[in-house]
């Protein structure tokens, strides 16, 4: 199989922050809050790459949803092996709303467009820990999934895939196109190395609107309250 | 973005002065889109902060922190204990890029920018500044020496290496001359289409790993200074030895050891640019690598900093943080600030270097100034730290021990401030 892979990569609030919330309580604090590449997004890329070295597909494309800082996330991707990036810009209220839903339709129209061959995602993301848009994008395009990989190889125009599930580990075999998600052990990203740094700056980024992929990202969803846990009361021996 | 920003307020500097050529790399002729139309919250000045950076720059110092924060500080403490870097952490500095930053892409390098090298060596220092001094060395002596001064022939045998996987050393001090360089005894004496190079150098840094070594030596010594030619001696060549490493106070990762030539030949082809002006070409590349060794003490500060407060800040006596004591605020709050001038020294010094302009009594503030503020900012988290701040257990004695130095090497605070003064009497001779 060689073709295309399709791989998303969103942009989260970096691991290491403390997370405040915002005190009208209707969200977190992302002002001037360190963002970085989701981490099971950075081992999706590190998948897609290493297929590309092994000569077993021919072209990475990063794909990412959200307001113009998107972009850096695909740079970032760009500099990990990705031979070109499209952002689709959403922004303000919509950008707040945008969920798996509206992703998946996005990834599904991008699927056709570029006439992709696999899409390579991360098993959820770490701000809303949905784990929906892998499964819903392979709904939407009426393909396989292959959701929690550990493991992916790739054998003539079929994958074989290790699932990590409740029980223990689960093999399956899927055809092709096909979704996967990546889970914690499926691989170590690599650093972006600096040579890599640099030439990612001469891969194209291309920018589309939700509207010229015919997707209607208005959401089903109102978030009404967010607030902090309760903080944790002393234990009594 | 900010690299438009970057790009715009340059076009607009060079223009009141003109006669500086603007060697900006980054700097494009296209035309600069209005930035206020993509960022309309952004303020657009044509004098951008210091602390501006070209996208490349900000992914390349994110990538340096994340790689350095992953890879050397599991190691720092043992390398420290054992005044032995690990060869996995060379290894892996070569696979990064970080040691060919400034090379082309032809020769394997990064083909990035001298400001892209000391947000590097910064980010290196704030973890280790004995892994920051390898990587200073390398690209901010060696690497520029052979790129200014290398044949074909030579940059084609050398610069690939150098930037994949061999470490050089710059090889200037001697035993009998340290401050006073160019009283160097080392001596090299012509026969036919060859030199012999006899005697000793001490105090040469990543001597242990090193697989060239740029040697400093007299041809003519009744010519004094105007003798001095650089020789590029392989670590394999006969009559060359590499004594055993020093025991010291600090960046014992680093390797400092004193060579030995006893009779070592060297052809002719060997010599780095011209007979008699290795004086000069010294003189030039310090002035580069002392913007290098800013940034590594300004990392080591940084870093050492960014260990202590939130120590400060979880510390409890008397019923509240230790941070919340005034005499704590205002201390911390001076450091801070000498820390952040530090950076701008540094930073546009910099800057400076690379948009061609003059830079020598910068480089020299930036690194007289560095080196003074990371003795300051160890000593007083230790201070800080208190009890813990006194044991190997955490980090902080590390720092304070590895910070002298940058008062000594590479130019001397008296040196450079003497540097300084000579600049400023010629400014005053009106």
């Amino acid at each position: 199989m060689s073709g295309r892979v399709l791989v998303g990569v969103k942009r989260v609030i970096d691991y290491a922050v403390k997370i405040r919330v915002k005190p009208d309580n209707t969200g977190v604090v992302t002002d001037g809050v360190k963002h970085s590449m989701n981490p099971f997004c950075e081992i999706a890329v590190e998948e897609a790459v290493k297929l590309k070295e092994k000569k077993l597909i021919k072209e990475v494309v990063a794909v990412s949803c959200g307001p113009q800082q998107s972009q850096e996330t695909i740079r970032t991707a760009l500099a990990m092996g990705a031979d070109r990036g499209i952002h689709v810009d959403v922004s303000g209220k919509d950008y707040e709303n945008l969920g798996p839903l509206q992703v998946s339709k996005i990834l599904a129209a991008l699927a056709k467009q570029e006439d992709a061959q696999l899409i390579l995602l991360g098993k959820q993301a770490i701000d809303d820990d949905c784990n929906q848009t892998g499964q819903m994008t392979a709904a939407l395009l009426d393909w396989p999934q292959g959701t929690f990989a550990s493991e992916v190889s790739l054998e003539g125009d079929k994958i074989n895939l290790v699932r990590e599930i409740d029980g223990g580990l689960e093999h399956i075999k899927i055809n092709t196109p096909a979704v996967i998600t990546a889970d914690l052990r499926l691989n170590t990203p690599r650093y972006a190395t600096l040579p890599n740094i640099m030439k990612a700056k001469k891969k194209k980024i291309v920018t589309v609107k939700p509207a010229d992929l015919g997707v209607d990202v208005t959401s089903r969803l109102e978030v009404l309250k967010v607030e902090e846990p309760p903080q944790r009361q002393a234990g009594r021996v | 973005n900010s690299q438009t920003v970057v790009n715009r307020s340059f076009k607009q500097l060079s223009r009141p002065w003109g006669a500086c050529q603007a060697g900006w790399r980054s700097t494009s002729s296209r035309s600069v889109p209005d930035v206020a139309s993509h960022h309309p919250a952004e303020v657009v000045s044509s004098f951008p902060p210091l602390q501006t950076y070209t996208e490349e720059e900000g992914m390349m110092r994110e990538a340096v922190k994340k790689y350095a924060q992953e890879r050397i500080f599991p190691l720092v403490s043992q390398m420290d204990e054992n005044s032995q870097m690990d060869k996995e952490v060379i290894k892996s500095l070569f696979e990064q890029g970080l040691m060919g930053i400034e090379i082309d892409p032809e020769y394997g390098g990064t083909g990035s920018s001298f400001f892209s090298s000391i947000l590097v060596i910064e980010e290196l220092a704030k973890v280790d500044p004995s892994v920051a001094v390898l990587c200073d060395i390398q690209n901010t002596l060696i690497n520029t020496l052979f790129v200014k001064l290398g044949t074909p022939a030579q940059k084609e045998k050398y610069l690939n290496r150098l930037s994949t996987d061999m470490i050089g050393s710059f090889c200037l001090s001697e035993a009998e001359s340290g401050s006073d360089a160019f009283a160097l005894k080392t001596r090299a004496e012509k026969h036919k289409d060859y030199y012999v190079i006899n005697g000793s150098k001490m105090w040469i840094s990543n001597a242990e790993h090193a697989g060239v070594f740029l040697v400093m030596a007299n041809v003519d010594l009744s010519a004094g200074y105007r003798g001095i030619t650089c020789f590029i001696v392989d670590r394999d060549t006969e009559g060359l030895e590499i004594g055993k490493k020093e025991n010291k106070l600090g960046l014992r990762a680093s390797s400092t050891c004193p060579l030995n030539f006893d009779n070592v030949k060297v052809p002719e082809k060997n010599i780095l640019g011209e007979i008699g002006h290795g004086y000069k070409y010294a003189i030039g590349m310090l002035n580069e690598g002392r913007i290098g060794i800013a940034a590594q003490m300004l990392g080591l500060a940084q870093g050492c900093f960014d260990h202590t407060v939130p120590y400060t800040r979880q510390r409890v006596q008397f019923g509240k943080r230790i941070f919340d004591f005034q005499g704590m605020q205002h201390q911390i709050a001076h450091v801070a600030t000498q820390i952040e001038a530090a950076r701008l020294l540094t930073y546009n010094a910099a800057r400076l270097k690379e948009a061609g302009r003059t830079f020598i009594k910068e480089a020299c503030m930036a690194k007289y100034f560095s080196a003074e503020v990371a003795t300051l900012t160890t000593s007083k988290c230790i201070e800080w730290m208190g009890g813990v701040g006194f044991t190997k257990d955490y980090p902080i004695e590390k720092y304070y021990r590895d910070c002298k130095i940058g008062t000594i090497y590479e130019g001397t605070t008296n040196i450079q401030l003497s540097t300084m003064a000579k600049f400023i009497d010629k400014e005053y001779n009106v």
